[in-house]
């Protein structure tokens, strides 16, 4: 670092100094974000200065809080670092009035400081948004694949949604640690909810009848629409000897009967009716 | 050498797995087994691999051709207490145990060579 950096430096951190009151209220006018926040980051600064620019896990982290704070509140990430921005305008005025060489000159330094840190914002507000994808989209598995019981003895997998690969091996895992658990000898995939099956759909759905078969469990898909079928049938996908039934009703009757349950309406009350002769 | 213990219940032999089988010791249990079959007159055999949480094509393999050698001397095999690990890793590898009746757990299986039995004396 030259010498004359160095002064230019020390001297916008003198300005920052002597001046804070003023800044900052000037800052909390352009940046509209609470007075309090705006000052602990500000001192924050003022101290990661002291310590030379490279100490900023301080300043980064109330930021990272800032940052986080406004995007919950429904800020986007450009108001945030427009806040931070502002900085820059509130300082320059101050250097305006110094007008030495040195303040510019710092200023232009402190300026690509605050865009930094302004662009730290940015980032972390991604980061943060990234996260919250992720976990939705993780509770959106957990959610989508709930197994219920029908019967005892029988269980049902509702499916709802595309089928990729991940969650079809999410069910299959749910369904299978399901038939240990309940000791159940029927499973019932319901595929009512599947928008559209294709090759690698079917692979899957296959592959989790022939693991619950290999577990000692008879499996029906059931639910199967008619554009369904048609595309099943135009695919060319073989379901060889696996049982399908149009609906999940159907899948009910045929587990109920297999188990050797059966399912009789109760007689209907017989009318009688009499004519009397008048 | 582990040898798999062979255990006798009526005319059903029962087979505990409980060990990580090496190549030696399950084509000794496959001739083990043919042998107690033949010896007690066994209807049924029941493979129990409640304790497996590893197989490999080899042991798939060997679940097969246990199954189909006990068909030659008129048993019926059936394979218990698989856990979804091992059934997911043997459908990833192709095997789909044909032949081979599964149960959930060793009741179910009695029960089900009970109900074969039954209904071709």
């Amino acid at each position: 670092m030259t010498v004359d950096a160095d002064v230019a430096r020390r001297r916008i951190e003198e300005l920052l100094r002597e001046n804070e009151a003023q800044i900052l209220h000037r800052w909390t006018l352009i940046a509209k974000a609470s007075g309090e926040e705006l000052t602990e980051i500000y001192r924050a600064l003022l101290s990661s200065l002291e310590h030379g620019s490279s100490d900023l896990a301080d300043l980064r982290g109330l930021l990272a809080e800032l940052s986080r704070a406004r995007a919950r509140q429904g800020f986007t990430p450009a108001d945030t670092s427009r806040a931070v921005f502002g900085l820059k305008e509130a300082l320059y005025e101050v250097v305006e009035g110094d007008g030495g060489p040195d303040a510019m000159r710092g200023f232009i330094w402190f300026s690509r400081l605050i865009d930094d840190l302004g662009l730290f914002t940015f980032e972390s507000y991604t980061t943060a948004r990234e996260r919250i994808i992720l976990d939705q989209a993780e509770q959106l598995l957990e959610l989508s694949t709930p197994v219920v019981k029908l019967w005892e003895g029988i269980v049902a997998v509702p499916l709802v949604g595309t089928l990729d690969s991940a969650r079809t091996q999410v069910v299959m895992e749910k369904l299978l640690q399901t038939l240990v658990d309940t000791g159940a000898e029927h499973a019932v995939i319901d595929i009512t909810g599947v928008p559209a099956v294709d090759t690698q759909v079917a692979q899957h759905l296959l592959k989790a009848v022939v693991a619950a078969r290999l577990m000692g469990a008879e499996c029906v898909i059931s639910g199967i629409r008619p554009q369904i079928a048609h595309t099943i049938v135009t695919l060319g996908i073989e379901f060889g000897d696996i049982v399908t039934k149009a609906s999940l009703a159907d899948a009910l009757a045929y587990a109920l009967r297999r188990s050797g349950i059966e399912v009789i309406a109760p007689r209907a009350t017989r009318i009688a009716v009499r004519t009397e002769n008048v | 050498m582990d040898r798999v213990p062979i255990l006798k219940l009526g005319d059903i032999l029962i087979i505990s797995i409980q060990i990580d089988l090496d190549d030696q010791s399950v084509l000794a249990l496959q001739e083990d087994l043919a042998d107690a079959v033949v010896t007690h007159g066994a209807r049924g055999v029941i493979i129990d691999i409640t304790a497996v949480e590893i197989v490999d094509s080899f042991i798939g393999r060997m679940l097969s051709t246990i199954a189909a050698t006990s068909r030659l001397l008129d048993a019926q095999t059936v394979v218990v207490g698989m856990r979804p690990a091992v059934a997911i890793t043997l459908v990833e590898l192709g095997l789909s145990l044909g032949g081979v009746r599964t149960a959930l757990n060793l009741e179910k299986g009695i029960a089900l060579l009970d109900h074969v039995r039954g209904a071709t004396p």
